[in-house]
């Protein structure tokens, strides 16, 4: 809990700092994003080599692993379906598209701006980032009502890195390989199905 | 994105080497917390500078949330269901 609160926090702040300083184009938080992301995958490495439990379970799941990230691609399709018989401004291969990118939005989003134009490609940028911070926040919550597996479907691509250390802090550091595994699978697709729904 | 994913291995054998030395390991995990606070940080300043998304804040903003709820839940929906029906039951 004192974690989302500074996670929150420091979220906030960005915010106000990107709307309010005045930076300059080039100072824009993505490059940055890239170097801390980094560090971040860098530490979450050491995280995995350094349980124990990593390898055991590795050699313990086999059908298992796959069936993660198969369950976020149908289960991402069933719930952007429902959604765009709601709302009549985005069709359905839009809907797709949007929940398509499974938290990847920086990808995510050039791809679908690059095919179908800057408002959808908005929409994926802050969708995607929405996904990663409700994973953020509500990791605990959602231990207690999907189980285990909840937090890491929730994460989607982001589980194997910004949201792997949340995740594998509730529901155990022997999940870190599952984790890193269904993000792994999920971030490679993006680039492939994103094109493939708008084309 | 393929320097992350070297990194990540590199992290890997180092921290196997490194899996016995909790001191060393409890410092990664104080600046595994500081790089997600930045990483939040940076996501704000990105989000903060786009005039394009602070404008239409509220339409855009209302329809990402609900869609990405839907998304979401749904995902973890039918994770849930898959582990519950064919493998917890041991």
């Amino acid at each position: 809990m004192k974690n989302t609160v500074i996670i929150l926090f420091f979220f906030v702040a960005g915010l106000l700092f990107g709307i309010y300083a005045f930076l300059p184009e080039e100072m824009s938080g993505d490059k940055m994003t890239r170097y801390v992301l980094y560090l971040l995958l860098f530490l979450v490495g050491v995280g995995v080599g350094s349980n124990k439990n990593t390898l055991k379970l590795l050699k313990s799941v086999n059908l298992k692993i796959f069936l993660i990230p198969l369950t976020v691609i149908i289960g991402t399709f069933l719930g952007t379906t429902f959604y765009s018989l709601l709302d009549s401004s985005l069709n359905l291969r839009e809907c797709w598209a949007v929940g398509a990118g499974f938290g990847y939005y920086s990808l995510s989003s050039v791809l679908i701006k690059e095919i179908a134009g800057g408002s959808l490609g908005v929409i994926a940028l802050l969708s995607n980032i929405i996904r990663e911070i409700l994973t953020l926040l509500l990791t605990p919550v959602i231990v207690r009502i999907f189980g285990r597996y909840g937090p890491i479907s929730a994460g989607g691509a982001t589980s194997m890195d910004t949201t792997l250390p949340i995740i594998t802090k509730y529901i155990g550091t022997e999940y870190v390989a599952l984790s890193v595994f269904s993000g792994l699978v999920l971030t490679l697709l993006v680039p492939f199905i994103v094109p493939l729904i708008l084309g | 994105m393929e320097v992350g994913i070297i990194l990540l291995v590199t992290g890997i054998f180092l921290g196997y080497l490194l899996r016995n030395h909790s001191r060393i390991l409890r410092i990664g995990s104080k600046l595994t917390d500081g790089a997600i606070f930045l990483l939040l940080f940076f996501l704000g300043v990105t989000v903060g500078m786009n005039e394009k998304i602070i404008s239409n804040f509220q339409n855009i903003g209302l329809q990402s949330l609900v869609i990405t709820l839907f998304a979401t839940i749904g995902s973890m929906a039918v994770t849930f269901v898959f582990y519950k029906f064919f493998f917890d039951k041991q």
